[in-house]
């Protein structure tokens, strides 16, 4: 009988080692059925190799191409888990159980480029269901579902739509966008890649649905450079799509046609902000722009535009499938579905977490990630990126939800999650945070552009203990200075890491615990 | 310079100036085409040189600035050759958590450069990055198209070796 093993292509697996392991399995047998499936997100696991017996899939973890001899010795290819690696039944792994993946409903459990996994998957449905309704039937659904960007902004979905299905396109051609924002620069975050990698035709489908649903026919997917293999997969992905007619020319035999194309950008963080990827789209340097005019009205080359993260337009599919009020059912007060929080940094589970919102932090970073990798206690752990709080432990009690972390300054982001144990400076992460807005910025703003480079002047005098009072003082000033006085979230949310580290954790500004009130009052 | 080498010298200019103008003809009639022809270029001359941005400009209907802004807002484009191997390195937060600045050390102390900077013998360039994707295998470094996840000082020396004498890959 020929055996069935998962090896996934996933670049995180690929990563840590999963092709020499692919190799080393084909070499050792050669008649075996390889499947490279995408990556689970259990991703301390990975490589993660399962094998399908009669009683489901069961998992192997981390394996090295080095174990591979010894495991099928073992018995692993018929599913024996005496092995130290083995992991019993890949649904039952409770990181796994536990979750609520809808965005994420297909990830791991097939090749990612089979169509014909997908449809079997439930793939597509939602897209044909589309093709039955109007466009205003469209963009009512996906307003009922409550789906808010899950890029960070959180803006809803739906609201977007209905502005981009109502505008009149300037000029004869009546021509509209879908633009994918794929620049996933976010430090701590990878649900965007792991989608486009474990499962592109869900964000093929998502944006085919939102150009049906706004009168568009041209889609552009802007992805960062430093995503290689998500660049392969999709170009490979949107080839197929087309030759099956999921995508060009009247889709599946139906009047609506849509194009997709792969743009990629080059290293610049401030493309993740929907204006300056607009304009690098153009084939200009990606600076924000001022709004109004909204880039629903004139936003790709002056044209209404839809600009949805990976995630949103990759959820867009399993709301048409399953109805709105299905998914509207997950999640708590206005944030209504699931989040696919990433748990990174210092945690010994790192990986992909989908829940409803609601979920307190402190789950997420003890039950779920397990604790610190490094077994020492955990300190800070920053939500929402490189522009997002640290919060300290006593703030883990959190629900994860829009409204809830806003209301005392904190953010979701893209739903990043960093964990650092008790060896972090806190002063250096919060000088960092001014150097990485100092590189990063696009330089429009003054309080951005020199602000930052100010700022990792007045936290070097800081750690060097030279005027210091006046320079915690004058640090607090210019993050207010920073916050207020710029266009977008760079400038805008740099003061967010910087001030919270200087609220929690004085100490190591050297500030004396004992007049913590007066420098709290000085951050804020 | 001998004869010979600077016969090279014009033929070697007029390889790049084709492969310039290769980028232009296959991407131009694209909307938005500056990037993707930089890209081109980028990719197959690991740099855009300078002495080319008129071409580019010219075809496009742009100023010479304005390509050149475009060129220089990047961190992926640099008018600059690089080494034969660029080897990125990420500094961000997820990174430092599981030790990257350990791992910064370790690349700069063995390849004698800092960020931005060539070896002296043209085989490597030494880059920062600030995010890879790869935050749940922490820490990482990008070689080439190909991205390492869970490396250690020990780990990316070796690998450097290895690259020197051709092994790896």
């Amino acid at each position: 009988m020929s055996f069935r093993v998962f090896v996934p292509q996933d670049s995180s697996a690929i990563s840590v080692g999963a092709n020499a392991v692919a190799a080393k399995l084909q070499e050792l047998h050669p008649e075996l059925d390889i499947v490279r499936n995408g990556s689970r997100g259990l991703f301390w696991l990975e490589p993660m190799i399962e094998v399908k017996t009669d009683a489901g899939r069961v998992a192997y973890g981390p394996v090295s191409a080095a174990d591979v001899e010894q495991l099928i010795e073992q018995g692993m290819l018929e599913g024996a888990q005496n092995h130290p690696l083995s992991l019993g039944l890949t649904q039952e792994i409770p990181f796994l159980k536990k979750q609520q993946r809808l965005t994420f409903k297909r990830l791991g459990l097939a090749d990612p480029l089979s169509l014909d996994d997908y449809i079997a998957l439930d793939g597509f449905k939602g897209l044909e269901r589309s093709l039955s309704m109007s466009r205003q039937e469209c963009v009512d659904e996906v307003k009922q579902s409550g789906l808010r960007g899950r890029g960070g902004a959180a803006f809803p979905t739906g609201i977007k739509w209905q502005t981009v299905l109502d505008a009149e396109s300037k000029g004869a051609d009546e021509q509209k966008y879908i633009v994918c924002n794929a620049d996933e620069g976010d430090s701590g975050t990878f649900a965007d890649r792991l989608q486009m990698e474990g499962d592109p035709y869900a964000l093929i489908e998502g944006m085919t649905i939102a150009g049906i649903a706004v009168g568009a026919n041209k889609g552009f997917i802007y992805l960062r450079e430093e995503y290689p293999h998500a660049h392969a997969m999709l170009n490979r992905a949107l080839s197929l799509a087309e030759q099956a007619n999921y995508l060009g020319d009247n889709i599946l035999g139906s009047a609506h046609s849509f194009d997709l194309e792969v743009r990629l950008g080059a290293k610049s963080y401030i493309c993740g902000e929907e204006t300056a990827l607009l304009d690098s789209l153009e084939g200009k340097r990606g600076i924000v722009r001022a709004k109004p005019p909204l880039p629903a009205l004139e936003g790709l080359f002056g044209k209404p535009t839809v600009v949805n993260n990976v995630l949103s337009l990759s959820t867009i599919p399993i709301i048409f499938s399953e109805g709105a009020e299905y998914y509207a059912s997950f999640g708590m007060g206005r944030s209504l579905g699931t989040m696919p929080f990433q748990l990174a940094g210092n945690l010994k589970h790192t990986g992909l977490v989908e829940l409803a919102f609601g979920v307190t932090l402190d789950t997420l970073v003890n039950e779920f990630g397990g604790g610190s990798a490094s077994d020492r206690p955990l300190r800070a752990v920053q939500v929402g990126g490189p522009l997002g709080t640290y919060l300290p432990a006593s703030q883990w009690q959190s629900l994860m939800d829009y409204e809830e972390l806003a209301s005392f300054g904190a953010v979701l982001g893209h739903g990043g999650i960093v964990a650092f144990d008790d060896t972090v400076d806190m002063a250096e992460q919060a000088r960092f945070s001014m150097e990485f807005c100092a590189e990063e910025s696009c330089g429009k703003c003054t309080p951005c552009r020199i602000g930052a480079v100010r700022g990792v002047e007045v936290i070097d005098k800081i750690r060097t203990n030279n005027d210091h009072a006046a320079n915690i003082k004058l640090l607090g000033s210019l993050c207010n200075t920073m916050e207020s006085g710029s266009l977008c979230a760079m400038g805008g949310m740099t003061p967010f890491p910087v001030r919270s580290a200087m609220q929690h954790f004085g100490e190591d500004f050297g500030i004396n615990p004992s007049d913590s009130n007066s420098s709290n009052e000085q951050a804020s | 310079m001998s004869k010979d080498s600077s016969q090279q010298a014009v033929l070697e200019r007029a390889s790049l100036r084709a492969i310039v103008l290769d980028a232009i003809a296959a991407n131009s009639h694209l909307k938005g085409s500056l990037l993707p022809i930089l890209h081109q270029i980028q990719n197959q001359l690991g740099h855009v040189p300078s002495e080319y941005v008129v071409d580019i400009a010219d075809a496009l209907s742009l100023s010479r600035a304005e390509v050149h802004g475009v060129i220089s807002f990047y961190h992926g484009f640099t008018t600059s050759p690089q080494g034969k191997t660029v080897i990125e390195v990420c500094r961000a937060e997820s990174c430092q958590a599981k030790g990257g600045r350990l791992i910064e050390a370790a690349v700069k102390q063995k390849l004698g450069v800092d960020y931005k900077q060539t070896t002296k013998d043209g085989e490597f360039t030494l880059e920062d990055v600030y995010c890879l994707g790869n935050c749940a295998c922490s820490p990482s470094i990008r070689v080439g198209s190909e991205i390492y996840g869970r490396v250690t000082a020990e780990s990316v020396n070796s690998l450097i070796d290895d690259l020197k004498t051709g092994d790896s890959q």
